[in-house]
């Protein structure tokens, strides 16, 4: 077993510094590693380029290192329930490059896979395509995507072991899978860290190879959005 | 006139036996509650999950399972969770049989607007571009007009575009509506609606042949 727990937030973290590029798993405010969303803040690195498919929301996920004007740039699908990154957006403060859901998430895949690049339908004919390559493919045209290139992926599971092993819950799945091992360094942080020969190799939903440390996180607030509920 | 819920009242008759079927945000959302009993579909959320249920108990809510609105909602028997990537595969593969969004605009070509208005409202594009670029059929789900009674159906959209020449069907408070080479096919008045109200509310090219059915809800 080739042991990547670490102690901490902090030491989980080491080496990030000003300028660098981050993906970090969610979907909206769930599923976000928020104990390394803390510490970034704690940091207070700044210039940072955030991959996410939100950027969470005025007071807590990324919005929080939005707060901080820690963010230069922000890569994600959907930003609609923040209204301080709109007001950074609409400013000019804050660079976002806004990009269809599945080919983020395939960016993201790309780049764990090796893939430099790959063809999508998606965003063809609109300003999503511009400047990009596009080809036809079997009578559809496609546009060219490159795979992401990120210096630290940081994501969260339900479970974890100490070879990096995971186990996903619910949606809360979402593009923690697609981001491991897409960075030069992947951190996951956890709920559950358990002991090597815990999880079931059957039930692990990514291999340890994909993960360079691992972390219990200690908090967990796991803030409800759209709390939709019916009556008994 | 059509309300939100009659608009997805008419939707639901679309959705067919055994078909996966992802649904928008807004009115795309209601049409699950309106499927006919004893038609067995299967609802797609592209944040990971196959098999959606209703919105949880009073205290059942989960913070780890959710729509892609971000509501807290429940699974049925024979659910999947899955990664955001697979979710995507699932649509750009076209397994997903049935796209239903909303839109701002389309235009009778059948491209569709739905995810900016420059320099005022960017929330972006969400899994909208993907899901029309892919699907083999798309409904949009709209009011005919805008809140300054404006067209919503034009000759070429005004607003960035989300797809071009992808949607196929339109279900709007006053009529159901197919894009054509000639533009949009008026099929259905909606209750109390005339042909003459419809033609008067559509910007781009109509088509009107023959007598035109009135709506069966």
């Amino acid at each position: 077993m080739i042991n990547k727990r670490v102690a901490s937030v902090t030491e989980a973290l080491q080496g990030v510094r000003d300028g660098m590029t981050f993906m970090l798993g969610g979907f909206g405010l769930c599923g976000i590693p928020e104990n390394s969303i803390a510490e970034l803040v704690r940091l207070g690195v700044k210039d940072l380029t955030c991959i996410s498919n939100n950027a969470g929301v005025d007071d807590f996920g990324l919005g929080l290192l939005l707060h901080k004007r820690q963010i230069r740039k922000m890569i994600s699908s959907y930003v609609g329930e923040n209204e301080e990154f709109e007001r950074q957006m609409l400013n000019g403060e804050l660079e976002v490059e806004l990009t269809p859901q599945g080919t983020l998430a395939e960016k993201c895949r790309a780049a764990q896979a090796g893939i430099p690049a790959f063809f999508t339908p998606a965003g063809y004919g609109t300003e999503v395509a511009e400047g990009k390559e596009t080809r036809e493919f079997n009578g559809k045209m496609y546009v060219m995507e490159e795979a992401f290139r990120a210096d630290y992926a940081i994501v969260k599971a339900w479970k974890g072991d100490e070879a990096g092993n995971l186990v996903f819950k619910g949606t809360a799945r979402n593009f923690n899978p697609c981001m491991c091992g897409a960075a030069a360094i992947t951190v996951a942080e956890v709920e559950e860290l358990v002991p090597v020969g815990e999880l079931e190799p059957d039930q692990v939903h990514i291999p340890g190879i994909f993960v360079q440390r691992i972390f219990r996180g200690e908090h967990y607030e796991k803030r409800i959005e759209q709390r939709t509920v019916r009556k008994r | 006139m059509l309300d939100k819920d009659g608009i997805a009242r008419r939707i639901a008759k679309e959705v067919k036996d055994g078909y996966y079927v992802n649904l928008g945000i807004g009115i795309p959302t209601l049409v699950a509650n309106y499927v006919p009993d004893g038609i067995d579909v299967e609802f797609q959320s592209e944040n990971g999950v196959l098999g959606m249920g209703p919105f949880p108990y009073e205290g059942d809510e989960d913070a780890d399972i959710i729509n892609a609105g971000k509501q807290t909602i429940t699974t049925l028997p024979g659910a999947s969770f899955f990664d955001s990537s697979l979710s995507f595969a699932m649509i750009r593969g076209q397994h997903v049989h049935l796209t239903i969004l909303g839109a701002m605009e389309v235009a009778d070509n059948g491209d569709i607007a739905n995810w900016k208005i420059p320099g005022k409202m960017v929330k972006g594009m969400g899994g909208a571009m993907d899901l029309v670029a892919s699907a083999e059929n798309i409904i949009v789900a709209m009011m005919h007009t805008n809140k300054a009674g404006e067209s919503k159906l034009l000759s070429a959209c005004t607003l960035p575009l989300t797809g071009v020449g992808c949607v196929k069907k339109i279900v709007t408070n006053m009529a159901v509506l197919e894009v054509t080479d000639k533009g949009f096919k008026l099929l259905e008045r909606a209750p109390g609606v005339s042909v003459e109200e419809i033609k008067n509310a559509t910007a781009g090219r109509l088509v009107v042949e023959g007598d035109i059915p009135e709506m069966i809800l």
